[in-house]
């Protein structure tokens, strides 16, 4: 027998016990469900849901299926992880660079953070901000408005929504400006290349990023009204905000429990990769004449970044994956509406959590797809 | 080439493992369900995760409510013991699952009993043991004292995977009122978010807001609205496809509303083997074999009723006495105007 063939063997016997065993899953379950007459199948996504759900993101009621169901708890599911991602990003950048301060005051508050709130269950800090919150936040009717238009109350906040009147012409006249921005851009590399001349390629963006939105309020007919919230009484003593736009206290404790969560790892990660870079490369930059910025910008973070993003991205997918403790908090992500009450309602338990176990996959497989991307491109190029 | 043949041998092995395995479960038995539970010494059974007068733990973990009795009675019946239950608190999203993969093997937490529930999913309702509707409960200091006082923007607490969520959804919808609907997945959550004020009003079975009236923080402050919006059968559950479990989970709850009609007690029970009625002597076991078409002895219902009680002593014990609903209601024997009537037991 050869080196070849004994190489492949073992692997080859690992691979059909792994069959075997999925096979033997399967077929029990199979056998099980027939026993009990439970059939298996998908054709029950297209059945109607009949039930509501609190928070939707696109137009949703009973009436719609438990596909569309399926749908509404994943772009909650969304929705939560993608603030959650941006707060708990700034966040942990501004507490990771605190970390490092020569500020003792600032140095320590931003440790003690860091320790207080990794060291908690998250799903403890959940309860704590919704709880909190719930007892802590005035009935409707005693809320004192904030700048006279925001009302934080029991019930929710309470925003007020804007009313755009062609809203497209002000969308075509952003992308123009992208894409005059980009233009500039490239000239502007080109002109320092060939003259060594600088643009100020910062400010002429944000001049036309400004000034071609504002032209078209004038001249294109794009106007912004504001619906302000206005109280209405349900009965003697109970209140509700009517208009605007209401985001529920389930939605606002969630993202805030995750963000300040994740926020102290990423902090962590932050402080990694800017003490990872030697203290030479500074001097050197500096010694060549470059400004406390550009050493920053260009020197210090390209190379920190690559050692804080694989570990990010890491916190990026746990911060999606914890955001399924919502229904803990009756927040309808994608776990309480698909994964628990539809699949209450139907019985359909092998379906609903395999259909559900794929999604969170796919989210964070993508989410990991797309940070790779980015590593590479920020990865050492060598020539 | 050792190596090749060792793991040849194991992977043998763990085929003739699976093959055994695959077999067992393929082998049809006549009740599985009865074996197993005799030969663990215990009934495994499926309560609530908290709610007084049905099934509720004390602090040193002993179950009570009218949900429990119904597994002591099967455990008294089949084990000789009421004593002999392992109760598994489960979240009304968990509780079919639980069932269903064979983790419990009866199912009693107030249950609605539907026709999706019976028929679709594997599970199979052996009876009702308390006729139940849903309600609303609000705060006094709203004014609000009838359902008809609803007003479009409403906040709903409840929980979710219950029939509340799509009876809710119904009556909003034939009123014309635009609701939201704020589910948790346990009740102690949803006792709390309300008690905060997050929501208008709590809906559930009126049992249920009956009991969990009693952990708010000032129960007097609030009130049930005397609609009812749905008819709630509660009952027992099973896993279809053991028709002798079925039966003996059915009929021990018939003996205790049957014993109840009789007149006979826990106290009692004994002496009335001597009874002239054939009807009682049956329920005692002096007269008959009802048992044998269970696999049971002559004097299982006669230990139901003396180790359990009948179902009014039931009824006292748990849900009268303890305040949550003194009134029966149509949970009262047919003679005496409630809707309680089961097949006789012969």
């Amino acid at each position: 027998m050869n080196i070849k063939v004994r190489k492949i063997i073992p692997q080859l016997i690992t691979v059909l016990v792994v069959v075997l065993i999925f096979g033997f899953f399967t077929f029990n379950a199979q056998i099980n469900m027939d026993n009990r007459g439970i059939e298996f199948g998908f054709g029950f996504l297209s059945q109607e849901s009949s039930f509501d759900v609190q928070f939707s993101l696109i137009d949703y009621d009973g009436s719609h299926s438990y596909a569309r169901a399926y749908l509404v708890g994943l772009l909650n599911t969304l929705l939560v992880a993608f603030i959650g991602i941006i707060i708990s990003t700034i966040l942990g950048v501004i507490i990771g660079i605190a970390r490092l301060s020569p500020n003792y005051l600032i140095e320590r508050s931003a440790a003690f953070y860091v320790e207080f709130f990794r060291n908690i269950p998250l799903l403890l800090q959940i309860f704590f901000w919704y709880f909190a919150a719930l007892r802590a936040l005035p009935l409707p009717q005693d809320t004192e408005p904030m700048f006279g238009v925001f009302f934080l109350t029991i019930k929710g906040l309470f925003v007020p929504r804007f009313v755009w009147e062609n809203l497209d012409i002000l969308f075509y006249s952003i992308l123009a400006a992208v894409i005059s921005i980009i233009v500039i851009k490239n000239y502007a590399r080109k002109l320092q290349e060939k003259e060594g001349k600088q643009l100020p390629v910062l400010y002429i963006s944000i001049g036309l990023l400004i000034i071609l939105p504002l032209l078209t309020f004038l001249i294109g007919g794009v106007s912004l009204n504001f619906e302000i919230p206005v109280i209405k009484q349900l009965s003697a003593g109970s209140y509700i905000y009517e208009g605007g736009l209401g985001i529920p206290p389930e939605l606002i404790a969630l993202t805030l429990a995750l963000a300040l969560y994740t926020a102290t790892f990423i902090a962590e990660c932050v402080r990694a990769g800017i003490q990872g870079i030697s203290k030479g490369q500074k001097e050197a930059a500096a010694s060549i004449g470059l400004t406390p910025n550009q050493v920053l910008k260009l020197v210090i973070m390209p190379q920190a970044l690559r050692i804080i993003i694989p570990p990010t991205t890491n916190q990026y997918l746990n911060l999606t994956k914890n955001s399924s403790l919502a229904a803990a908090i009756a927040y309808p992500d994608l776990v309480l509406v698909f994964a628990g009450t539809a699949l209450m309602q139907t019985g359909r338990a092998i379906e609903i959590v395999s259909i559900t176990m794929l999604t969170y996959l796919s989210i964070s497989l993508s989410i990991s797809v797309l940070m790779n991307w980015y590593n590479k491109k920020i990865a050492i190029k060598e020539k | 080439m050792l190596k090749v043949i060792k793991s040849l041998t194991s992977f043998v092995a763990m085929v003739a493992v699976l093959f055994v395995f695959t077999t067992e479960t393929m082998a049809a038995k006549k009740s599985k369900t009865l074996k197993n539970t005799q030969k663990k010494g215990f009934v495994r059974c499926g309560v609530s995760q908290g709610l007084p007068g049905f099934s509720n733990a004390d602090a040193s973990g002993n179950w009570t409510g009218v949900d429990v009795d119904v597994c002591r009675a099967v455990a008294a019946a089949v084990l000789g013991d009421a004593n002999k239950v392992k109760f598994t608190p489960l979240s009304a999203k968990e509780r079919f699952t639980a069932l269903t993969s064979g983790e419990i093997d009866i199912l009693s937490r107030n249950t609605t009993w539907t026709l999706s529930r019976d028929a679709d999913i594997g599970l199979t309702f052996v009876g009702v043991n308390f006729y139940d509707g849903q309600g609303f409960m609000v705060r006094k200091s709203s004014g609000i004292t009838s359902t008809s006082q609803f007003k479009s923007g409403i906040s709903a607490c409840t929980n979710i995977g219950t029939t509340t969520e799509l009876n809710m959804r119904d009556f909003f919808n034939s009123k014309g009122i635009s609701y939201e609907p704020v589910a948790f997945e346990k009740a102690d959550e949803v006792v709390a978010a309300y008690d905060a004020g997050r929501c208008d009003t709590y809906t559930t079975d009126k049992s249920g807001l009956a009991a969990q009236r009693t952990k708010l923080s000032n129960p007097d402050d609030h009130i049930v609205l005397p609609e009812t919006i749905s008819k709630e059968p509660l009952g027992p559950v099973v896993r279809q496809g053991d028709s002798v479990w079925e039966d003996i989970v059915r009929w021990s709850l018939n003996v205790m509303i049957e014993a109840e009609e009789y007149g006979i007690t826990s106290g009692n029970a004994d002496s009335m083997k001597t009874s002239e009625n054939p009807a009682i002597k049956r329920l005692v076991g002096a007269e008959g074999e009802l048992g044998a078409a269970f696999g049971l002895d002559n004097d299982w219902s006669l230990r139901i009723i003396k180790q359990v009680g009948n179902y009014g002593e039931s009824y006292k014990r748990n849900i009268a006495d303890t305040g949550i609903l003194p009134d029966r209601g149509p949970n009262q024997l047919w003679t005496k105007g409630g809707i309680l009537y089961v097949p006789p037991a012969r």
